[in-house]
C-alpha cells in the first residue's frame, strides 16, 4: 500500500510515467477501422471573392473519396461557428456578429481561411487531390493592422460592419476621469503596441470523427481543452446533433495555452464529413498549417494617460485601445480585449477613476482569441509601463511611486472602480520579498561591471495582479457570457476503497492527475497511488467547462473538494450505523472514522466495502454505493499577483538584449504541489519573456500574407535565451475558494513582459529612450540607439 | 511528400550518371534543406540519389599545407576533429555553430556548399579561406564557385567530392545568429595568410561575398581597430522582418571585428 501524499507535498507527476516512456495517447496516435484522411484547402489570399470551385479533377484523382465546400455546408443547412460572448457598446448596442462559416462561402477573409475539405484513402492521396482543386478567386486588397482597418478608405471585410468595427466598447466613469485629469499636477502619456503572438503548443491540432449508423451516434476525438463545450457548441449550434448522440473525446493533449480552447471549424467539418462518407475521417495539422489557422493572441494598439497629483498619487487612468479580432469572431474573441482587459487596469493601485475604450476591429488575419493570460498581460503591460514613464518624468523612484499608490494589505477586500473586487492580497509583501531575492541593493555594482565591458544594464519591475478562476457565472452573464463557467467533479469510491475522479477540466500539461490526486489523498486519507483522475471524455465525465483562465484548480478543484466532502458526510452516516453511534459523534481523520472519545474505528476501506455490500447497512434511510458529485460556481474571480524583477544587459554594438537575472515572488494562494507551481511559473515567465524579446507575428499589409509563418521566422524562446530564474511564493489565502487557492497558470505570462521591457528601457534611459515596443529585437534596439544619436559606447 | 524513386549508388560515376540520366533528380547529401522542402511538397524530384554509401567522400585528411574534408563529412565531425581544431580552429568553430545538434549530425559540408544558401555558414569559411572545391570532374577555386542566391559553378551531373582548405596563419568566424532560424543573420570569416588577409561575409546579402577594403586594412594591421571605421554599402544587402539592410551592414563591421578578435585569441 502506498502513502497519503497530501496538500503541500511535491510528488513526481503521475502522468509523466506515460509521457516520458512514449505511452501517451494523443489524437494522432488513434487509428480507427476504415479510417480515411482529410486535408483542408486553405485560402492563399488575405482577402478575396470566392467565385467558384471546380472539384472535377480532384474528384477524379486516385483515392479521393469526397470534396466538400461551402456550398455543401449551405446545402445541408448547417450553422455558423458560434461566438461564446456577446458584448455591447456603451449604448447597449450588441456587437456586430457576422457569420463564420465552417467552410468559406462567397468570400475568404484571411490566409488560412478554409475553402474545401478533401477526403481520400491516405494523406498523400488527399494532398494530391487537393492540389487539383481549381479555385477561382477575385483577389481584394487586405487590411491587417488595426490602425489601417478603421480608416474610412480601408478594405471592408463585411458589408454590414462599417469601418470594420465589431464593437466600440467602454468601461468606467468617463466624466470622473476627465475631471480628475483637469486637476492633475502631471499627466504621463504612452503609446504602445502589444505584439501579435502565435501559441505554438508542442502538439499541432488534430481530429478524428466517426459515425455509427447502428446507433446514430458520432464520436469526435479532438485536441481540445474543453470537450464538453465542443459537444455543446458543435452539436447544438453548428451540426444539429443531439447532445446524447455526440461523444467528444480529448485524450492526451500536448499543450494548449489557449490555442485549443475554441471550437474550430475543422472539428465541425470532420464530424459532418464522417457521416457523409460513412467512414472515420482523420486530420492532423502540420506546423505550417497551425500558423495560419490556430487562433492568434494579443495584437493591440494603445494610447494611455495617467493623471497624478504633485506627490505622485494616481488620480485617474485613461486607456484607448484598438484590438485586432482577425477575420471572424472566434469562441471567446471579443471577450478577451474587453472584459478580461478593462477590469485589470486598476492593477495593485488605488487609482480612484479609470476609463477604458476598446474598439474591437476586424482585419484580414487569423482570428484572435485567448492566449495564456488573455487580456490580462495586455492590461498589465499598459499599466506597469506607464507607471515607469510617470516615475521617470516626475523624478520619483519607480519602486517608491509604486509603494505610494499600492493597495495596503489591510485594505482588502478592495473594490476597484472597474467592476472587480479583490478579496485578498499583499502586493507590498511581494515587492519587499522580490527586492531582497533580486539583490536589488547591489544592482549598482553589477551595472558598473557591465559598463566596464561596454554593456548597458537595466532593472525592471512589474507589480501586478490578475483575475482568474473563470468565472462566476452570474457576473460573466452580465458581461455577455453565453454559457456558465462553473465546474463539476464526481468522486467514485470503489468497493475496495480506491478512488476514481471524473472531472470536467482538462489536463494538457498542467499536472492535474497529480494535483487533484493529492487533494483526494489529503482529504480522504487514501493512498496517492489509489486515486486516478479521469477527464476529457463526454461519455465518462458528467459535464465540464474545461481548462483555461487558470480555472482548473480554482473552480474544478473546488468542485472536487465539495464532492469529496460529500463522500465524507455519507461515510459518517455509514460509520454511525456500523459503530452504533450517533452520526454527530463520528469523526473522520486520516482515513479513519471513529466515535469521538473512544477507540472504536472503521477504516475508509471498511466503509467503502459496507456501502457496496450492504448487508449490515441502513438501507431504509441511505442508498448503497459511495459516489458523490458536486458542481461549483465561484462567487468571485481569484486575484493572484506578485512582483517580478527582470535584469537585462544590452550590447550597444549589436542591440542584443540578454536577460541576465529574473526574480518572481507571486501570491497564488494555497500551494497544493510546490514543484508543479514552480514549473507553471517558469513556463509562464518564459512565455512572457518570449513576447517581450522574441515573438512577433508579422503580416504583410496589402497582401495579408503571414511573414512569420514558421519556426524559422517566428522566434520561440529557448533555454539558452534564459537565465536560471528565482521563483518564490508569498501567499495570502483566497477568502472564497474552498482551499484558499488562487491559481498559477497564467501569472508568469501576465507579470513578465512589463518587467522585461521596463528593464530594457532602464538600461537605455541615459540615452533618452523612454519606451521600447515588443519584441525588443536587436534590430529594434539598434535603431533606437541610432535615433538617440548619442555615442554608442558605454559610459 | 510526393512519390520519387530512391537510389543509393556506391561509385561516384554511377551517382553522376543517375543525376544526368534522370531529369530533375536531386542529390541527397544530408537532406537538411531538401527533405523539409519535399515534405512541404514544394519540390517533387522524380528521383533522389543518396550519396551516403560513397565512403570515399567521407573523412578529413592532413596534406601538410592544406587539409581536405570529404564532401559527405557531417558538421559535427568537422567540429570535433582534432586535426581541424589544431590547424584551422576557426573552421571547427564555424562547424560547431551550424544549426542544432541534429542538423550537425546529418548535414554535410558538401551539401551545404552545393546548396549555397545565402545565410549558411560554410560558404563564408570556404570563401574566407580561399578553399578549392574538388568535384567529380575538376577543381574550382572558391572565388569562382559561389555565383549568387543558391547558385554555384557546378554543372549538371557534377558532384562535389571534397573541399581543400589552405592552412592559414590565423582565422576566426563570428556569427550573429538569426534569432529563430539560427542561420547567420550576418556571419564573417576572417583568415590571415602570409600573403594577405581574406574577409568573407554570409547572411548579409543574396550570397557570400568578400570585403576588399577590410582585407586591405587587415593585411596592413591585423587588429579589430583597423576595420572599425570601414562601413559597407547597404545597397544590395538583404532586408527582412528580422533585420533591415542598414542594420546588416552595421553588423558586418561588428562581426568582422569580432572575427579578428577570435582569430587573435
Amino acid at each position: 500500500m502506498g502513502n497519503v501524499i497530501g496538500i503541500g507535498a511535491a510528488p513526481k507527476r503521475k502522468e509523466d510515467q506515460r509521457f516520458l516512456t512514449g505511452r501517451g495517447n494523443y489524437v494522432s496516435d488513434i487509428k480507427r477501422p476504415g479510417m480515411t484522411a482529410g486535408v483542408f484547402v486553405r485560402s492563399p489570399h488575405g482577402h478575396a471573392v470566392l467565385r467558384g470551385i471546380d472539384k472535377s479533377a480532384a474528384l477524379a484523382s486516385p483515392g479521393v473519396i469526397a470534396v466538400l465546400t461551402g456550398d455543401d455546408v449551405a446545402d445541408d443547412g448547417l450553422g455558423s461557428l458560434p461566438c461564446g460572448w456577446g458584448i455591447t457598446d456603451a449604448k447597449g448596442v450588441p456587437m456586430k456578429e457576422p457569420p463564420f462559416p465552417m467552410l468559406a462561402q462567397d468570400k475568404v477573409r484571411f490566409v488560412g481561411d478554409m475553402v474545401a475539405f478533401v477526403i481520400a484513402e491516405t494523406p498523400e492521396r488527399a494532398n494530391a487531390g487537393a492540389e487539383l482543386l481549381k479555385i477561382d478567386y477575385e483577389v481584394l486588397p487586405s487590411v491587417v493592422g488595426v490602425l489601417e482597418a478603421v480608416r474610412p478608405d480601408a478594405p471592408q471585410l463585411f458589408d454590414d460592419v462599417p469601418n470594420n468595427i465589431c464593437c466600440d466598447w467602454e468601461l468606467g466613469d468617463k466624466a470622473a476621469v476627465e475631471s480628475a485629469f483637469k486637476k492633475a499636477a502631471h499627466v504621463a502619456k504612452l503609446s504602445l503596441v502589444n505584439n501579435r503572438l502565435i501559441g505554438n503548443p508542442m502538439e499541432p491540432r488534430a481530429a478524428i470523427a466517426e459515425y455509427e449508423p447502428g446507433t446514430d451516434r458520432f464520436t469526435l476525438w479532438t485536441t481540445s481543452q474543453f470537450p464538453h463545450v465542443v459537444r455543446f457548441l458543435m452539436g447544438a449550434l453548428v451540426l444539429n446533433i443531439p447532445q446524447h448522440k455526440l461523444r467528444v473525446v480529448a485524450p492526451d493533449v500536448g499543450g494548449g495555452f489557449g490555442v485549443k480552447q475554441f471550437h474550430y471549424g475543422e472539428e465541425a467539418v470532420i464530424t459532418w464529413a464522417a457521416k457523409r462518407v460513412r467512414r472515420p475521417v482523420k486530420w492532423v495539422a502540420s506546423r505550417s498549417e497551425g500558423y495560419v489557422s490556430d487562433r492568434h493572441g494579443r495584437d493591440h494598439v494603445t494610447e494611455a494617460e495617467l493623471a497624478l497629483d504633485e506627490t505622485g498619487k494616481f488620480l485617474a487612468f485613461r486607456v484607448n485601445t484598438l484590438a485586432n479580432m482577425g477575420g471572424y469572431l472566434s469562441t471567446f474573441g471579443p471577450n478577451i480585449p474587453t472584459n478580461l482587459y478593462g477590469p485589470l487596469l486598476g492593477g495593485v493601485y488605488t487609482t480612484p477613476a479609470i476609463y477604458c475604450n476598446v474598439k474591437v476591429v476586424f482585419t484580414n488575419t487569423v482570428p484572435v482569441d485567448a492566449y495564456r493570460g488573455a487580456g490580462r498581460p495586455e492590461a498589465t503591460f499598459v499599466l506597469e509601463r506607464i507607471v515607469d514613464v510617470a516615475a521617470s518624468e516626475m523624478g520619483i523612484d519607480r519602486v517608491e511611486l509604486r509603494r505610494r499608490n499600492m493597495i495596503p494589505k489591510e485594505a482588502y477586500p478592495y473594490q476597484t472602480p472597474v467592476l472587480v473586487q479583490y478579496d485578498s492580497g499583499d502586493p507590498m509583501g511581494c515587492l519587499d520579498g522580490a527586492l531582497v531575492a533580486a539583490d536589488v541593493k547591489n544592482f549598482g555594482v553589477r551595472k558598473a561591471a557591465s559598463a566596464s565591458k561596454g554593456k548597458f544594464r537595466g532593472l525592471g519591475y512589474s507589480t501586478y495582479v490578475e483575475a482568474c478562476g473563470l468565472a462566476p457565472s452570474r457576473f460573466a452573464g452580465r458581461l455577455g457570457a453565453r454559457g456558465g463557467l462553473y465546474e463539476s467533479a464526481t468522486v467514485r469510491v470503489h468497493p475496495t476503497g480506491q478512488v476514481t475522479v471524473m472531472i470536467g477540466t482538462h489536463n494538457h500539461g498542467q499536472g492535474h492527475e497529480t494535483t487533484f490526486a493529492q487533494i483526494v489523498s489529503d482529504k480522504l486519507g487514501v493512498a496517492f497511488e489509489n486515486v486516478d483522475i479521469v477527464f476529457g471524455d463526454t461519455d465518462r465525465v458528467q459535464f465540464g467547462m474545461g481548462t483555461y483562465g487558470s480555472r482548473s484548480l480554482v473552480v474544478g478543484g473546488a468542485a472536487l473538494s465539495k464532492a469529496t466532502d460529500k463522500v465524507i458526510v455519507k461515510g459518517k452516516k455509514i460509520a454511525a450505523h456500523l459503530l452504533e453511534a450517533s452520526e454527530a459523534d463520528i469523526q473522520f481523520e486520516a482515513g479513519k472514522f471513529s466515535v469521538a472519545g473512544t477507540d472504536r474505528i472503521k477504516t475508509f476501506e471498511e466503509i467503502a466495502g459496507a456501502a457496496y455490500v450492504p448487508h449490515n447497512y441502513p438501507l431504509e434511510v441511505l442508498e448503497p454505493g459511495l459516489e458523490e458529485q458536486a458542481y461549483y460556481d465561484p462567487v468571485n474571480f481569484t486575484y493572484p499577483g506578485g512582483c517580478h524583477i527582470a535584469e537585462v544587459e544590452v550590447d550597444p554594438e549589436t542591440g542584443t538584449v540578454t536577460l541576465v537575472n529574473y526574480t518572481a515572488v507571486d501570491d497564488v494562494g494555497t500551494v497544493i504541489n510546490p514543484m508543479i507551481v514552480e514549473g507553471q511559473l517558469h513556463g509562464g515567465i518564459v512565455q512572457g519573456v518570449g513576447q517581450a524579446l522574441f515573438e512577433n507575428a508579422v503580416y504583410d499589409e496589402g497582401s495579408g500574407q503571414l511573414l512569420s509563418g514558421s519556426l524559422m521566422d517566428y522566434c520561440m524562446p529557448r533555454a539558452d535565451h534564459l537565465p536560471m530564474m528565482k521563483v518564490a511564493t508569498h501567499s495570502t489565502l483566497c477568502t472564497h475558494t474552498p482551499m484558499g487557492v488562487k491559481g498559477c497558470g497564467e501569472v508568469g505570462t501576465i507579470g513578465s513582459p512589463a518587467a522585461v521591457i521596463n528593464a530594457v528601457v532602464d538600461a537605455l534611459s541615459h540615452l533618452g529612450v523612454t519606451h521600447v515596443d515588443m519584441p525588443a529585437t536587436p534590430n529594434r534596439i539598434w535603431r533606437l540607439l541610432q535615433n538617440a544619436s548619442l555615442p554608442v559606447a558605454a559610459e | 511528400m510526393k512519390p520519387f524513386s530512391y537510389h543509393q549508388p556506391d561509385q561516384i560515376p554511377d551517382a553522376a550518371k543517375l543525376l544526368t540520366s534522370i531529369e530533375d533528380s536531386k542529390l541527397v547529401a544530408g537532406g537538411m534543406t531538401l527533405i523539409p522542402t519535399l515534405k512541404q511538397r514544394l519540390a517533387s524530384p522524380p528521383a533522389l540519389v543518396d550519396l551516403s554509401k560513397l565512403g570515399s567522400l567521407k573523412g578529413i585528411t592532413d596534406d601538410g599545407a592544406t587539409i581536405t574534408i570529404g564532401a559527405m563529412t557531417p558538421h559535427a565531425v568537422v567540429a570535433a576533429s582534432k586535426l581541424v581544431q589544431t590547424k584551422i580552429p576557426g573552421l571547427a568553430e564555424l562547424a560547431s555553430m551550424i544549426g542544432d545538434p541534429a542538423v550537425r549530425s546529418r548535414g554535410t559540408i558538401g551539401g551545404s556548399v552545393a546548396n549555397n544558401d545565402p545565410a549558411a555558414d560554410y560558404p563564408a569559411g570556404v570563401l574566407g579561406l580561399g578553399a578549392t572545391i574538388l568535384t567529380s570532374t575538376r577543381e574550382i577555386a572558391a572565388d569562382k564557385f559561389f555565383l549568387g542566391l543558391f547558385e554555384t559553378a557546378l554543372e549538371p551531373g557534377e558532384i562535389i567530392t571534397a573541399i581543400r582548405f589552405p592552412v592559414p596563419l590565423r582565422a576566426g568566424y563570428a556569427k550573429f545568429k538569426a534569432p529563430a532560424s539560427r542561420y547567420a543573420l550576418v556571419g564573417v570569416f576572417v583568415a590571415k595568410f602570409a600573403d594577405g588577409v581574406r574577409v568573407a561575409v554570409t547572411g548579409a546579402g543574396p550570397g557570400v561575398f568578400r570585403v576588399p577594403p577590410m582585407e586591405a586594412a587587415l593585411s596592413g594591421n591585423f587588429d579589430p581597430s583597423a576595420i572599425a571605421a570601414i562601413k559597407i554599402d547597404n545597397d544590395g544587402l538583404t532586408s527582412d522582418i528580422h533585420a533591415e539592410a542598414d542594420y546588416r551592414a552595421h553588423l558586418v563591421t561588428v562581426m568582422a571585428k569580432r572575427a579578428v578578435d577570435v582569430a587573435l585569441s
